[in-house]
Order: C-alpha cells, then sequence, then structure tokens
C-alpha cells in the first residue's frame, strides 16, 4: 500500500511541479522570486499578454514607478482604460481600475472626477481608443480642462485587432489595410491635446524611461488636464511592416532619431515615417480647471444679495 | 583601481554596485536589458526557459552601477537589482 500511495502521490508531485515551471529548480527558491513591483500588479494575471519586445509593459513600469514616486495616496488614484492593448493596463494594475468600452475612457473618467473630486483619475490608453474612436471625448475634456491625466501610448496602428490603419499612422507607412502606404495625413496627438487646451503636454518615447516617469510625476501632479504621449513599439502589428522585425530594432530608432526638443513648436512636432521624433514638454501652464471654474462661478452668481429672493 | 596618488577622502567613498536579480521564467527574451545596459553586463543565456526564450544571464557582476536601466525596460517585470554600496578598496 505505501509504496503505491508514496508512487501516486510523487506522480502528483511532478504534474504540479510541471505545471508550476519548476521543474529542475528549487521549489523555495522558485516561490520567493518576486519583482518589487508586484505588490502593485495582480499578480494572478501575470505574465500579461503583451508581445516581446512591445512597450507597453515599459511604460507601465514607469507608471507606477511615478505613482510612488508622486507621493499620491494610491487608495485616492484610479486608473480608467478602454479597449485595446493598452486597455488591458487597468486589469493588470493593482489600484481602483475600471475597463470602459471603446474610446469612452475620458467621459468615464471626466464622471469619475466630478462626483468625486478627492480622487485622482488616470486615463491610460492608447491612440486607437483616445484620439481615434473616443477623439470627440478627447478635445471636449481638454476644452473644458477637467482635473484628469491622460497617459496615451501611441503605436500609429490598431494593435489588437491586427494592426489596421488609424489616426495616428504616418504617411505612407505600410499596414494591414494600407498595403500600398497610408494616404491620410495623421494626426499629430500631442499637437491636438496642447491646441485644444490642455495645461500639460509632454511626449517621450518607451526608450526615455527617465525623462517619461518624470513627465508621468509631473502629470500626476498637475490641476488640470495633462497629456503624457508615449511613443511605444508594436513589433507585432506596425514595425514589421516597416522593416523593424522586431521591439529591439523599433528601440534602435528610437535612440538614433529620438530629439530632445522641449522649446520646439508642437505643432510643427509631427510624426514622419523615417524621421526624427521630437521629445519633451511642450505645454506647461496654469489654467482654472473645470471643478475650480464651476465653483467660483456659482460662487459668483449665488453671493449676489438680493438674487432670488435672498 | 590604481590612482597616481590616493584621494584623501578615499576611504569615505561608497560606489554603488548592484546585484541583479533575473525571473526566468517570466522572460520574453526581448532583448532590451542587454541592448541598453550602459555596462554591458548582460548577455543572452543558451538555456531556455519554459517558454522557449532565452533569457538574459549576468556575465560580469562586478560592472553593475546600480543603474537600474534594466529594471526600468524590462516590459515583463522579470529583472530588478538590489542595490548595495562598495568601499573603492573593494574593487
Amino acid at each position: 500500500m505505501d509504496s503505491e500511495d508514496t508512487q501516486r502521490a510523487s506522480r502528483s508531485e511532478r504534474v504540479r511541479r510541471q505545471e508550476l515551471h519548476l521543474d529542475g529548480r528549487d521549489d523555495l527558491a522558485a516561490r520567493a522570486e518576486r519583482h518589487p513591483m508586484d505588490e502593485m500588479l495582480r499578480e494572478d494575471r501575470l505574465p500579461h499578454i503583451w508581445c516581446p519586445g512591445c512597450g507597453l509593459g515599459v511604460t507601465l513600469t514607469c507608471f507606477i514607478s511615478a505613482l510612488q514616486k508622486s507621493g499620491l495616496d494610491l487608495d485616492k488614484v484610479c486608473v480608467v482604460s478602454g479597449i485595446g492593448c493598452t486597455g488591458r493596463v487597468a486589469g493588470y494594475i493593482k489600484l481602483d481600475s475600471f475597463h470602459t468600452t471603446h474610446g469612452r475612457a475620458i467621459p468615464f473618467a471626466t464622471g469619475l472626477k466630478l462626483a468625486n473630486p478627492d480622487l485622482t483619475v488616470v486615463v491610460y490608453s492608447g491612440d486607437g481608443d483616445l484620439v481615434t474612436i473616443g477623439g470627440n471625448h478627447f478635445i471636449h475634456a481638454a476644452r473644458r480642462n477637467v482635473d484628469i491625466t491622460v497617459i496615451c501610448v501611441n503605436n500609429f496602428n490598431y494593435g489588437m485587432t491586427g494592426g489596421q490603419a488609424g489616426a495616428t499612422t504616418p504617411v505612407n507607412a505600410r499596414t494591414t489595410t494600407t498595403p500600398y502606404g497610408n494616404f491620410e495625413y495623421p494626426f499629430n496627438v500631442s499637437s491636438l491635446a496642447a491646441a485644444s487646451g490642455a495645461v500639460y503636454v509632454a511626449r517621450y518615447t518607451a526608450l526615455h524611461v527617465r525623462r517619461l516617469e518624470q513627465a508621468m510625476v509631473e502629470a500626476l501632479l498637475k490641476p488640470g488636464f495633462s497629456f503624457v504621449e508615449v511613443i511605444s513599439p508594436c513589433p507585432t502589428g506596425y514595425g514589421r511592416f516597416q522593416q523593424q522585425q522586431s521591439g529591439l530594432e523599433t528601440m534602435r530608432y528610437y535612440r538614433d532619431r529620438g530629439r530632445l526638443r522641449s522649446e520646439a513648436d508642437v505643432h510643427q512636432a509631427g510624426i514622419v515615417l523615417g524621421g526624427d521624433i521630437i521629445e519633451g514638454k511642450f505645454v506647461d501652464l496654469e489654467r482654472d480647471t473645470f471643478g475650480q471654474a464651476q465653483e467660483s462661478g456659482l460662487k459668483r452668481a449665488f453671493d449676489k444679495p438680493g438674487r432670488d429672493g435672498r | 583601481m590604481k590612482y597616481w596618488r590616493k584621494p584623501l577622502d578615499l576611504a569615505g567613498i561608497r560606489i554603488p554596485h548592484g546585484i541583479i536579480h533575473i525571473l526566468q521564467e517570466r522572460c520574453k527574451g526581448c532583448g532590451f536589458c542587454i541592448e541598453f545596459c550602459p555596462r554591458r553586463v548582460l548577455v543572452v543565456s543558451d538555456t531556455y526557459n519554459s517558454k522557449g526564450y532565452h533569457p538574459p544571464v549576468v556575465t560580469d557582476s562586478t560592472g553593475c552601477v546600480s543603474c537600474g536601466l534594466c529594471e526600468f525596460l524590462c516590459p515583463e517585470f522579470a529583472i530588478y537589482r538590489e542595490e548595495e554600496m562598495l568601499e573603492v578598496q573593494s574593487l
């Protein structure tokens, strides 16, 4: 009996070890292996679905680091995402987070902020979600200057659905839906945000992590509509059609062609296929947020003596 | 390290040094950490993890100055470092 039981036990142990990929390794050592950022992640969902060479993981590392550096109360931080690869961030980060419908992350975040002004609301989404299907919400939230932080990870295509061309795809870029090159002129997302009235606009690539982290800290602490655009590699959906077979090659391109020009005119700093990527903090100004304007406006209206019989 | 004159404050100087930990099973082999390490401390290993990727391995651990770029650039949360401050003499 003993030997049979022992055999069965050892077999189940072997299966368990195979399932956990622990074969040939010290059990305790494998369990003890935890990344310091794991406390900010939903570990049961790791490894994440992002492709090898994708820049989204890099931006998430920067974001978590920025949250920790900003000194904000993490119980009062909410992350709102739309649909797409970047939209998965809300599912991976261990904060109060919402995964909304396509393009509607900003309206959801606006409601969240207006209903509970104590919260720090962050919208973390991709270019396809924020400026293509949700473009209208984006410009109007910037116009109102709602006190939210928007982080837009721009990979120039609709990655999750198979690399279709979108509103940020540069002219002449080949994608699955533009096999002869893209004939449309793209949005310069940072310029759009600045023109719509954002009080903080910065753009960095996924390679320039220290500056990106600093920009995220500043955006989190800035009252008003603050916007950070992150240029990120998408080897599967976009890069391989532009002779960049891996995320690593796209990162090398960012290293060679990234130009730090904070003084540059953001409206002239569009992304051109194969050209320089102008990076920097383009806009940083002070303007009343929607909440402040509403409060002072209501006060002005109702504090007048004699009005409404008061 | 060789000096033509011993600096007066040598005993008080501490140089940061990183002990790199790699979570092999999380790695997807993108190579960001290997390519952008300023001290060229990491190389591709010959071993496979269970997903079939080659995780990086530390070649020269004394070269690491704990800049943290590998930790930042890893999209998989698979590499981190512990920082220690070493005396100059011990290098």
